[in-house]
């Protein structure tokens, strides 16, 4: 019988390129605004204000960075959970993607936090306050980080052979955590929907609604499944790799894509006929068109998936997927910045400085991504055939 | 290898069964009831009509809590705060209209309005801390914040439905800034300092018990009814003579997000001076229905987790039989 | 009547007013800038004074302490009294004359019969009405009937004091002898009345000066008061508004705040309800230094009808003033909106995004062509 796991290889390659070179630029530039920002606090480098006291690093770094970073839950719940082994390829670049995403994102709630020497609080049980939607995701986020390196960690044992002798103890007890690895990120995937709804009526009604937890779930799960679509077919390009072998999951992932899309905007369009709101999505000026560019975005995998020829191409997949991202990107954005009516008088829009931290962590996420597929066993290799592979599984 | 609508209604029909469930439980119909006034209730009552807009409570309120000048001009002279923020706990706003020349009317008249903390019975910003670095005392009800513990993540600023916690941006140690009823002053047996200055008895004191009787002796008055009206705490005996003014029958703080502890009376519409429409169940009551539908007791994620249990080890028993090297 | 109207220069003026041509212009543009009259007005009153006839007036006392005639003499300005009585005729003045009893009163009879409708007629203190008004008469006659009697020939009425404007002091409640001001006890709504208790002289002064220049009396508001003089609050001149704004109050007479010079409204100030311009100008020509709230007392509101002898002291005053401009307001702008820099860098990196996105996908497509050609 084949033996898959050794199929993953390092990529190879120069790691000092035009690409890492300006990523390693703009992390450096990011890595000193937020020095800038340690000595002389968040005003120095953010138009932060109370009338926005969250901005661009919580909406983008933490809350759709997350999102992005759903790759790896997305590929543990079908590969694992619903265990398809043909996915299997798929998991570790997957993982690797949600590992950086996730400890960025983790470290970019630092970098907001004003009080960040008390953060070890949220693990005090006499402070701890269980009530507070946010106290519960930062307890999942910090765990779940923790989670990712683990299930992570074969890739990074495989290749250091002092590490062998304990790969399969680590990997009797794997099972564990990518149960763990699947409930962590459903319960603070939807959380994060779930922060919006005490704010109440400073959310527009286009966006507040009880259903947030679910909506942020869904449309989390299928940013999962689109980022593993976009990484590969982006890989294949940046990586000069072939992804032949991987084209047919690619392709049941655009289905699966498809359908939750149905599923959500479903609900979000139910969701505003039961509340009597779907009248606002015509007469909320700005909000009614990021509305609409929204559920335009959304709606495109559901339309262009349709289509076998945009399933098996990986133009057609490229542009679904990207489609999907900005949608979910954009749902997010609007959730937390432009729904927000905070009162009036209130202005807010990033500074350069705030732009350039956020800029520099997308960057220094895509230089480490590089290094570590070049270094370590993450993508797959395809020794055995997608028969073998099938047939293995089945066993 | 065709990918076939089966994938997809497996996709569908998984994701929405899933995801169903939880639509379920998260209705509004889980919503927690509101919280209750504190056995011990204190309060301020603030009265537009009374005021003059001196600003002797803006003053008093910063050297009781040892606040720093609030420039907002450009000499950077004088102390000219122009909203509550990390250097004012309190401020006098005024709502003008056209001439503005008539006090307490709507048309053409101008009134004040005094905005500080609210000290609401369900607050918003108790139930998001996470830390529990706000919180409200059990038996005064006053919203209390404790920087040692604060983690500084802002939520507190960005749920209160009335924007009142202010965090600061202008250093690197950053606290939140409210009103905390001077709690310290309350401590020594003193009442808050912006009820102390108040030359006309705009902002007075006292337990809720009294102000709500307060309220609706005021409510009784004949417009033009010569009456007197206390000054600094209700049962001071300190009282001034004056015509009660026409009230707008709503007192803004009864019934809002489940009541506050400091109340308005006014003569001119709430919304023009600057307080939000809101609706009695407070924004917690929704909130913390969600959390703890879904995870009271730990109970739903622990049987999603022993699900998942099983299944991952299913999925690595396939993968024992194939060893790798 | 002189009538001087031929000879006027410096020397003129150094005879006749006793004071040399510099002082002189220096009153007439004294007077100009009280009234609040436009450049120009100095020389038209300063021609005037010297060329117009002089008017007659006669001045009739009634409940009154006869402060307001003190007022306009206890100037410091060394020839006010000089001037006044070389601008205008005084033909009968009970507390300046040398004469009495009939003597007196045949001498304003005469003033009366001799300027029959060109007179002007000034009163000082209330008219009693009640139980007849008895309760002040003048060599026989009751107040009223004198009143009556002088008015009716008279070019104008002015009411000097609070008394004679409103009932003043004698008028506080319970008002035992009906005391009531000259214009109310006369029937009649153009009398000009310069209330006050005393009123600054200067107010009288322009008043008539102003008659005299122009043939007319100044603008005047609702209640006859020359808007130059009690147009405005106290409170909205008050030279301690700032500690009001600040909310910095004395609490007590002789405490810390008070003796700082904070504001006095919790001790029962009056200024922002009454009308005058006695911060402006001060009393006794003494400067901003001599008014009541200067020294530390409280504004008792002694123009005002319904405050002044009414409202007690020390009750709280209401509020009458418009609010200062830069009042902190019910929305006020806050926080940074977009600069140039940052919108354009958004704006930069998603058009290279976009770019980048659109190239990819079209490489993509040739990408996928060439697979399925191979296929």
């Amino acid at each position: 019988m084949g033996n898959f796991h050794n199929e993953h290889e390092p990529l190879g390659g120069k790691l000092v390129t035009k690409t890492t070179v300006v990523c390693a630029i703009l992390a450096a530039i990011a890595a000193f605004l937020l020095a800038k920002r340690m000595v002389l606090g968040l005003g120095s480098v953010t138009n932060l204000n109370n009338g926005y006291p969250w901005g661009i690093w919580i909406a983008y770094d933490v809350v759709i960075g997350t999102a992005f970073a759903c790759g790896g839950y997305a590929m543990a719940l079908v590969t694992y959970i619903l265990n398809k082994g043909e996915y299997h390829p798929l998991v570790r670049p997957a993982l690797l993607a949600s590992c950086f995403g996730y400890t960025l994102g983790g470290a970019s709630i630092l970098f907001d936090l004003g009080r960040w020497w008390n953060a070890w609080h949220i693990l005090v049980p006499k402070y701890m306050q269980t009530n507070s939607v946010m106290f519960e995701v930062a307890l999942c986020v910090m765990s779940y980080i923790l989670v990712l390196w683990i299930e992570f960690s074969p890739a990074v044992v495989s290749k250091f052979a002092v590490l062998r002798p304990h790969k399969k103890k680590l990997e009797r007890i794997l099972f564990v955590f990518v149960a763990l690895g699947c409930l962590l990120p459903t319960m603070h995937q939807s959380s994060l929907g779930t922060l919006l709804v005490v704010l109440g009526y400073q959310i527009h009604p286009l966006w507040q609604t009880p259903l947030l937890p679910l909506l942020f779930l869904c449309s989390a799960i299928c940013m999962g499944f689109s980022i593993v679509v976009f990484e590969a077919v982006l890989g294949s390009a940046g990586f000069k790799r072939s992804i032949k072998h991987e084209m047919p999951q690619l392709g049941k992932i655009a289905r699966i894509v498809q359908g939750f899309m149905v599923v959500y905007l479903v609900l979000r369009f139910g969701d505003l006929i039961v509340r009597g709101e779907l009248g606002s999505i015509f007469t909320s000026g700005l909000r009614s068109l990021m509305f609409i560019i929204e559920i335009a975005l959304f709606a495109t995998p559901v339309v262009l998936f349709s289509r076998e020829r945009a399933r098996t191409g990986k133009r057609g997949l490229f542009i679904g997927a990207v489609a999907m991202l900005l949608g979910g990107a954009l749902y997010r954005l609007d959730a937390f910045l432009v729904a927000y009516d905070t009162g009036p008088g209130w202005h807010y829009f990033p500074s350069v400085s705030e732009l350039m931290v956020t800029f520099g962590i997308i960057a220094a996420e895509i230089l480490l991504y590089i290094v570590f597929v070049r270094t370590l066993p993450v993508f797959y290799t395809h020794k055995l055939t997608p028969a073998e592979l099938a047939a293995a599984h089945e066993k | 290898m065709p990918v076939n609508r089966r994938d997809f209604l497996k996709g569908a029909a998984g994701s929405g069964a899933a995801l169903a469930t939880a639509a379920a439980a998260s209705s509004p119909a889980q919503a927690r009831p509101n919280k209750q006034m504190p056995p011990n209730a204190v309060g301020l009552l603030y009265d537009s009509t009374l005021c003059i807009g001196c600003k002797a409570c803006v003053a008093g309120c910063k050297e009781a809590n040892g606040l720093p000048p609030d420039f907002n001009t450009a000499d950077q002279l004088w102390d000219t705060p122009i909203d509550i923020g990390p250097k004012t706990y309190n401020v006098i706003k005024l709502y003008a209209d056209g001439t503005a020349d008539h006090k307490d009317e709507e048309q053409n008249g101008f009134a004040f309005v005094k905005k500080s903390c609210m000290h609401c019975v369900d607050p918003s910003c108790v139930s998001v801390c996470p830390v529990s670095a706000m919180t409200k005392d059990a038996q005064t009800g006053i919203v209390g914040y404790d920087p040692d513990i604060c983690i500084g993540c802002r939520y507190c600023v960005l749920s209160c439905p009335f924007g009142v916690p202010q965090a600061e941006y202008d250093t690197p140690t950053p606290k939140i800034k409210k009103c905390e009823m001077c709690r310290h002053r309350q401590a020594e047996g003193k009442i808050p300092a912006c009820a102390e200055v108040c030359p006309t008895g705009a902002t007075v004191f006292g337990p809720i018990t009294a102000i709500d009787a307060e309220i609706a002796r005021r409510r009784a008055l004949q417009p033009g009814q010569i009456t007197t009206f206390e000054r600094r705490t209700l049962g001071s005996g300190d009282v001034h003579e004056k015509a009660a003014p026409k009230y707008l029958e709503h007192v803004y703080g009864e019934k809002e997000v489940g009541g506050t502890q400091f109340r308005f009376m006014s003569s001119v519409d709430y919304e023009k001076l600057g307080m939000p429409n809101l609706r009695d169940r407070s924004y917690p009551a929704d909130s913390e229905g969600i959390q703890h539908t879904l995870y009271s007791g730990m109970i739903a994620p622990a049987v999603v987790f022993a699900g998942l249990v099983w299944a991952a080890k299913r999925a690595s028993h396939v993968e024992d039989e194939h060893p790798e090297e | 009547m002189y009538d001087d109207s031929a000879n006027i220069n410096g020397t003129e003026i150094e005879t006749r007013f006793g004071v040399s041509r510099r002082d002189f212009m220096t009153f007439c543009a004294a007077m100009a800038a009280t009234m609040g009259l436009p450049k120009g007005a100095d020389a038209q009153i300063a021609e005037a004074i010297t060329k117009k006839d002089r008017p007659s007036v006669i001045w009739l006392h009634h409940q009154e302490c006869t402060g307001c005639s003190e007022s306009l003499l206890r100037s410091e300005h060394p020839t006010l009294e000089k001037l006044i009585l070389e601008i205008i005729s005084l033909d009968y003045h009970e507390t300046l004359f040398a004469a009495a009893g009939h003597q007196a009163e045949a001498a304003r009879k005469a003033a009366m019969e001799r300027n029959k409708g060109k007179y002007l007629l000034v009163v000082e203190g209330a008219i009693p009405m009640k139980d007849g008004g008895i309760y002040c008469k003048i060599g026989g006659q009751t107040s009223l009937e004198l009143t009556k009697e002088v008015a009716k020939d008279a070019a104008a009425v002015i009411a000097i004091g609070s008394c004679a404007s409103w009932g003043g002091m004698p008028s506080t409640p319970p008002n035992p002898t009906g005391a009531t001001g000259v214009g109310e006890a006369l029937g009649r709504k153009d009398v000009v009345t310069i209330p006050g208790c005393p009123p600054n002289p200067y107010n009288f002064l322009s008043t008539v000066v102003h008659f005299l220049t122009f043939g007319k009396l100044p603008a005047l508001d609702k209640e006859n008061r020359p808007i130059f003089a009690y147009g405005r609050l106290i409170h909205d001149n008050c030279e301690r508004r700032a500690h009001f704004d600040a909310g910095r109050f004395a609490l007590e007479f002789g405490d810390a705040g008070h003796r700082k010079g904070y504001c006095l409204y919790k001790l029962g100030c009056k200024g922002p309800e009454t009308y005058a311009n006695c911060p402006a100008i001060g009393f006794n020509d003494g400067g901003q230094a001599s008014w009541p709230v200067a020294t530390g007392h409280p504004c008792i509101g002694c123009t005002e009808k319904g405050i002044g002898f009414a409202k007690p002291i020390h009750a709280l005053a209401d509020l009458k003033t418009n609010p200062p401009i830069s009042y902190p307001r019910i929305v006020e702008e806050k926080g940074e909106g977009a600069s140039l820099g940052a919108a354009a860098l958004v704006a930069g990196v998603a058009g290279l995004a976009a770019g980048a996105g659109f190239k990819l996908a079209g490489n993509l497509g040739k990408a996928d062509a060439k697979d399925e050609g191979e296929e």
